[in-house]
């Protein structure tokens, strides 16, 4: 015959119900760590999406090689300090087809505006898809792409202020090609003092297969230019090739886990505290100090996988908070292979907080434990 | 009642080192407690009832002297083996019930059992028992929910779960009024008659000492009668 209740997994239930009993106490350490992992998912989210993001727009140009300033890194936003004469020279080279050169100059935070001279772009890209309007026509007309018209709620027609004055809107664009924010190329250069200079130029080729031999001929005449394939290109936006980006994210991992750390501590701590006499029933019991060290740990693990969870759901609120607040600049990707990671790390962290208040837990003398009040 | 010795100390003593000063607690000890025996230890406070439920339970160690219960040399024994001790030989009943406030009193029993690492349902005489303290019906309640003698009942479930050899009670009445009192009393004496259950309880009341066998008789750290 079976005894009634007696059959349940009840170091479990002792857990649930041990958290259950200072629910306040459990909801507030839950949500501590659970904005550790958001923390780190966001960090992951937004290096990875507005990366991505990047790659994207370059490939969407359709070129096959890129030709950078001499001394720039391939993510950043460096100032235009390429002679525009380039585009000639290399416009007679064997294969090319056509050259788009760009102007780009940042804004604030990665956002950016680009100067295109429209024609040439089209001649490499096949030119934007407009979703409403034109192309520019005068100084003070903008094109931008529909996520940024979107987020900035913007349409045709409405008045923009970049670099310190006021642009027209005349093109809504599909997004994916290049540029969120695009201005006359001639226009851009004198606002910002670097007439007759280029950021970076496109080279469409008359066969892709050209490629190598191009970029090979092109780096024997142009040894100080960094020269990319797409491919090559696409393969270099890595949140690994921003700089100083691996340390920062390294720093703020750190500052998650001790945040996490530090709350799990004093959690546990006021726990075993406040339950010294249950932990005196547990030993008079016959309960060995692994025992109470496990349902220390099967506590803590139980709120840190709880905080992760939570702190998943509260990753799609920052996206949708970054989305708002700073509308069209950084892009914050959902990482689901980063979730285990930082679930890792969350329960790591914890389990590492709980480890002393678990075993002055388990190392209580019984006797003194029964007497607590 | 069994002519098998299940307890004895001889010459048992215990110092504890309070500050610099040590205060013998027990003054050399001898007792024997045959299996089966329900015995009743009394005298005032301060002298070693406690102590001798704590040692005798495997809580504490002595100082000196020998303690067995049930074949086993406690003075010999590692901090681990006289948990092992309690988790298979012995079971207590404290004055407080001292039932983990967050479960219910159905898994207040089964935890003891998980302790032991014994199976939660495979045990068919322990109903009757249950039937026997009265408490079928309450079992998923919560202490908080139950009075103190369904608490004590409890109490005394958890600590016979195992089937110790020994059931060692510290003042099991001493915060019931006297209706539960007479009702926990007497289960513990048909545990006793029934079952065989060897019952070792530390009382000052007389009535309660009553209930037992033999009653024992304590003062400043020495048995007296």
């Amino acid at each position: 015959m079976r005894c009634p209740g007696l059959s349940t997994p009840v170091i479990n239930k002792l857990v649930w119900e041990n958290l259950k009993h200072r629910p306040v106490r459990s909801a507030l350490a839950v949500l501590a760590i659970g904005v550790e992992v958001t923390m780190i998912l966001t960090l992951v989210g937004l290096s990875r999406g507005t990366v991505e993001d990047m790659a994207q727009r370059a490939r969407g140009v359709g070129a096959d090689i890129l030709v950078r300033a001499p001394g720039t890194s391939l993510i950043g936003l460096s100032s235009a300090t390429m002679n525009q004469k380039l585009l000639g020279f290399l416009e007679q080279q064997p294969h090319v087809r056509a050259v788009a050169g760009t102007v780009v100059h940042p804004i604030g935070g990665v956002s950016s505006v680009t100067g295109l001279d429209l024609e040439e772009f089209n001649r490499v890209s096949g030119g934007f898809r407009y979703l409403a309007g034109r192309p520019f026509r005068h100084d003070d007309e903008v094109i931008v792409d529909a996520y940024y018209a979107r987020q900035n709620n913007l349409r045709v027609g409405a008045t923009v202020r970049l670099l310190n004055r006021d642009w027209r809107v005349c093109g809504i664009v599909e997004p994916g090609k290049l540029a969120r924010i695009v201005i006359a190329r001639d226009t851009l250069q004198n606002l910002v003092g670097a007439t007759g200079k280029l950021s970076s130029i496109f080279v469409k080729l008359d066969d892709p297969a050209n490629t190598d031999r191009v970029i090979a001929s092109l780096k024997q005449q142009l040894p100080d230019y960094p020269i990319y394939s797409m491919e090559e290109l696409t393969s270099l936006y890595s949140v690994q090739n921003v700089p100083g980006l691996k340390a920062f994210t390294g720093v703020v991992v750190s500052l998650a886990v001790v945040v996490g750390f530090l709350v799990v501590f004093l959690s546990m701590y006021t726990a075993v505290l406040e339950r010294t006499r249950e932990i005196g029933i547990l030993k008079a019991l016959g309960a060995s100090p692994g025992y109470i060290l496990n349902v220390v740990f099967r506590e803590t693990a139980l709120m840190a996988l709880a905080g992760s969870a939570v702190g998943i759901l509260m990753t799609f609120g920052t996206r949708w908070a970054v989305m708002t607040l700073i509308p069209a600049s950084l892009v914050q990707k959902i990482v689901p292979e980063w979730w285990p990671i930082a679930a890792a790390i969350a329960v790591g962290g914890a389990l590492a907080g709980a480890l002393y208040p678990a075993w002055k837990a388990a190392g209580q003398d019984a006797i003194q434990a029964l007497a607590y009040e | 009642m069994s002519e098998e010795i299940l307890i004895r100390t001889r010459d048992l003593r215990k110092i504890y080192h309070v500050g610099e000063v040590d205060v013998p607690a027990l003054r050399g000890v001898d007792l024997e407690v045959k299996r089966g025996e329900f015995v009743a230890i009394v005298g005032p406070s301060g002298s070693g009832k406690s102590t001798l439920f704590y040692i005798l339970g495997g809580l504490t160690p002595p100082t000196s002297g020998e303690v067995f219960v049930h074949g086993n040399d406690l003075t010999r024994m590692t901090e681990a083996e006289r948990t092992e001790l309690r988790r298979k030989e012995v079971g207590f009943v404290f004055q407080r019930y001292n039932l983990l406030p967050t479960l219910t009193a159905a898994d207040n029993i089964a935890i003891a059992r998980h302790i032991a690492g014994k199976p939660l349902d495979e045990d068919a005489n322990f109903r009757p028992i249950l039937e026997l303290l009265g408490i079928t019906h309450r079992l998923h309640h919560k202490p908080a929910a139950l009075s103190g003698g369904e608490q004590q009942r409890v109490a005394i479930a958890r600590a016979i779960v195992n089937h110790p050899s020994i059931l060692l009670a510290d003042e099991p009445t001493g915060n019931l009024d006297t209706e539960n009192s007479r009702v926990v009393l007497g289960l513990l004496r048909d545990l006793n008659e029934r079952l065989g259950q060897t019952i070792l309880m530390i009382t000052h009341n007389p009535e309660a000492a009553a209930y037992a066998h033999r009653i024992v008789r304590m003062r400043d750290g020495r048995i007296v009668g």
